[in-house]
């Protein structure tokens, strides 16, 4: 089983990226998907986590990922705040929406860490909404670039379930950007 | 199965999905978290004519259950959800939904009870309303929520009852996981229209709904002895004892329709040859089978009984399950307080002077929201078991993951 945390603020579309992201996975094979916001009060631009979890089998685990081999982060001024690598473990994959390289970001060396302009690929699209570039979608091209446990043909599908005509188009632009700017 | 198709989703998704499918006709619903995105969905397929229902919006839960009363006496299918506090305000006309013998199905996507104010998950809220006389069925993932409402509205308009279709909030109303959702036509063919309604209002035939009835039976206008009180409460006891016969029978007849079945009144993991029962109901059964797993890896023969009927309770079922075990823990998600969980008190009573009964202990975990793993439950086992070995025949409920100290 794959377990995933998802580190993001109020609004900024992490339990969106979660759930699309489960759905791109059952597309992709995973015959078990979970995805679950932080339950509590949201509140934009507080620090909210959300949990995803991937297998060939059912899931029957419906508490928080506590020991994540995978963790998004979705804003880089996160990873002075929220403690995004606790619990995670030795050999796993951390993606990180930035535009600084990887080894400046000063993050456990037991960890893969990947990187990807996830709001330039929101920006060069025009995902803005209210002036906050909107990166719930275009993550999911730096997930499947990092970690290979989905298609960008399926995150395609699954954005083009969440959203319709133009706003499909535009979001899915974003992660084929995300998708290429991907660096480890 | 093509008339079927694989969509991730929620569990207010599955709920707002199975009402849809189900071609409620009257919609009364307020909005409170976590059952919030039941009404929004529904409210937008009314909005676009996905379904041609009535969505008759109210100011608080107490009218949203008094427009489905009404709905439901003139013949309408009709449907409503809500949470912890939004059902303690309807509390009135819970009880007058049963009493007055109506089909309704409420969805309840179990939230703790305030006070403090806290919006997540435990099963105070339904536990609350156990005795209203409603049929209460408890789900442990979201395919089981879809299909349980389709059942709940076939059982409800079996007996009369109003049927409550309970599943975690959060952990279930907020979970995607992927459910098999069948298409109209399949759809149709478990569930057709409602039958001839209870009651019809007739301009030609002016009658007194919801008469009062006092102690005694006494004759009617035309002389016809009529029940009192007693005898109509009488008579719903004994249609909610018959849903113990009509739950199973329904769940069969979902599986001959969509090839899945729910275990009826329960349903149970690894207990063939199980010495330890856990016992509980939604969603923590669907963790329990997780812990049993690791019990059984240690040695210990662990198994899970879930109960899906609370209400009805499933008495026989149980004794039936249960005799011959050396004991059953049950973990409840509330609390009657000054005494203990009630399900447990419930199966302690079931297994009262059975001989060869297990020991009944009991464990309260998750409320308010507090995680609960799989690790934890098994923990819980484990003391349990712990203290059986070092002769304990009785024992306080074991509070899980409680930190009192500092």
């Amino acid at each position: 089983m794959h377990e995933v945390r998802w580190h993001g603020r109020g609004g900024q579309g992490a339990v969106t990226s979660a759930k699309i992201l489960a759905d791109a996975a059952y597309r992709s094979g995973f015959e078990g998907v979970t995805s679950q916001p932080s339950f509590g009060a949201e509140r934009r631009g507080a620090p909210i986590t959300a949990s995803t979890r991937l297998a060939h089998e059912p899931i029957r685990v419906l508490s928080q990922v506590t020991e994540p081999d995978i963790v998004v982060v979705l804003d880089d001024s996160l990873l002075a705040v929220a403690n995004a690598t606790a619990g995670m473990r030795p050999g796993g994959v951390m993606i990180v929406n930035t535009t600084v390289a990887a080894a400046e970001l000063g993050l456990r060396d037991d960890v893969r860490v990947v990187t990807s302009d996830v709001t330039g690929a929101a920006e060069a699209v025009g995902l803005i909404v209210s002036g906050q570039p909107m990166v719930s979608t275009a993550i999911l091209g730096a997930f499947a670039a990092a970690t290979g446990l989905v298609t960008m043909e399926n995150v395609e599908a699954a954005i083009g379930h969440a959203f319709k005509g133009s706003a499909a188009t535009r979001n899915i632009d974003a992660a084929r950007i995300s998708y290429e700017c991907t660096r480890a | 199965m093509a008339d079927q198709q694989m969509t991730v989703m929620t569990g207010n998704e599955a709920a707002a999905t199975a009402a849809k499918l189900a071609r409620v006709q009257v919609i009364a619903a307020y909005p409170i978290t976590p059952q919030t995105s039941v009404v929004e969905t529904l409210a937008a397929w009314v909005e676009s004519g996905e379904l041609p229902a009535e969505f008759v919006t109210v100011e608080s839960e107490h009218s949203a259950l008094s427009v489905c009363i009404a709905a439901s006496t003139v013949g309408a299918r009709v449907f409503t959800a809500t949470s912890a506090n939004g059902l303690a305000y309807m509390n009135e006309q819970v009880w007058w939904a049963a009493g007055a013998r109506l089909p309704i199905v409420m969805g309840l996507a179990n939230r703790a009870m305030a006070a403090p104010w806290n919006v997540l998950n435990d099963q105070q809220d339904s536990m609350s309303v156990r005795d209203a006389g409603w049929v209460q069925l408890y789900c442990r993932d979201n395919q089981e929520i879809l299909d349980t409402f389709l059942q709940a509205f076939r059982i409800a308009e079996r007996i009369n009852v109003p049927v409550m279709v309970c599943y975690d909030g959060f952990l279930l109303s907020h979970t995607v996981m992927p459910v098999s959702v069948p298409d109209a036509a399949m759809a149709d063919a478990f569930l057709p229209p409602r039958p001839a309604p209870l009651t019809v209002v007739d301009p030609d035939d002016p009658r007194n709904i919801g008469a009062v009835t006092l102690a005694d039976p006494r004759a009617d206008a035309e002389g016809t002895s009529c029940h009192g009180y007693m005898e109509i409460r009488a008579l719903h006891h004994q249609a909610l004892l018959s849903a113990l016969d009509v739950i199973p029978q329904v769940d069969e007849e979902f599986a001959a329709v969509f090839g899945r079945a729910w275990g009826g009144l329960t349903w149970e993991y690894l207990l063939d040859d199980a010495d330890v029962v856990l016992v509980a109901a939604g969603s923590l059964g669907t963790q329990l089978t997780v812990a049993a797993e690791a019990l059984r890896a240690e040695g210990m023969k662990a198994g899970v009984l879930g109960i899906r009927s609370y209400r009805p309770f499933p008495v026989e079922a149980l004794r039936a399950k249960l005799v011959g075990r050396k004991g059953a823990l049950v973990f409840d998600k509330a609390l009657s307080y000054g005494y203990e969980g009630p399900i447990c008190s419930d199966l302690r009573a079931a297994m009262c002077g059975v001989n060869d009964a297990p020991l009944v202990f009991g464990a309260v975990c998750g409320l308010g929201g507090r995680d609960v793993s799989p690790e934890q439950l098994a923990d819980a086992a484990r003391r349990a078991v712990a203290d059986v070995h070092a002769g304990a025949s009785e024992r306080p409920t074991d509070w899980i993951n409680l930190h009192l100290e500092g």
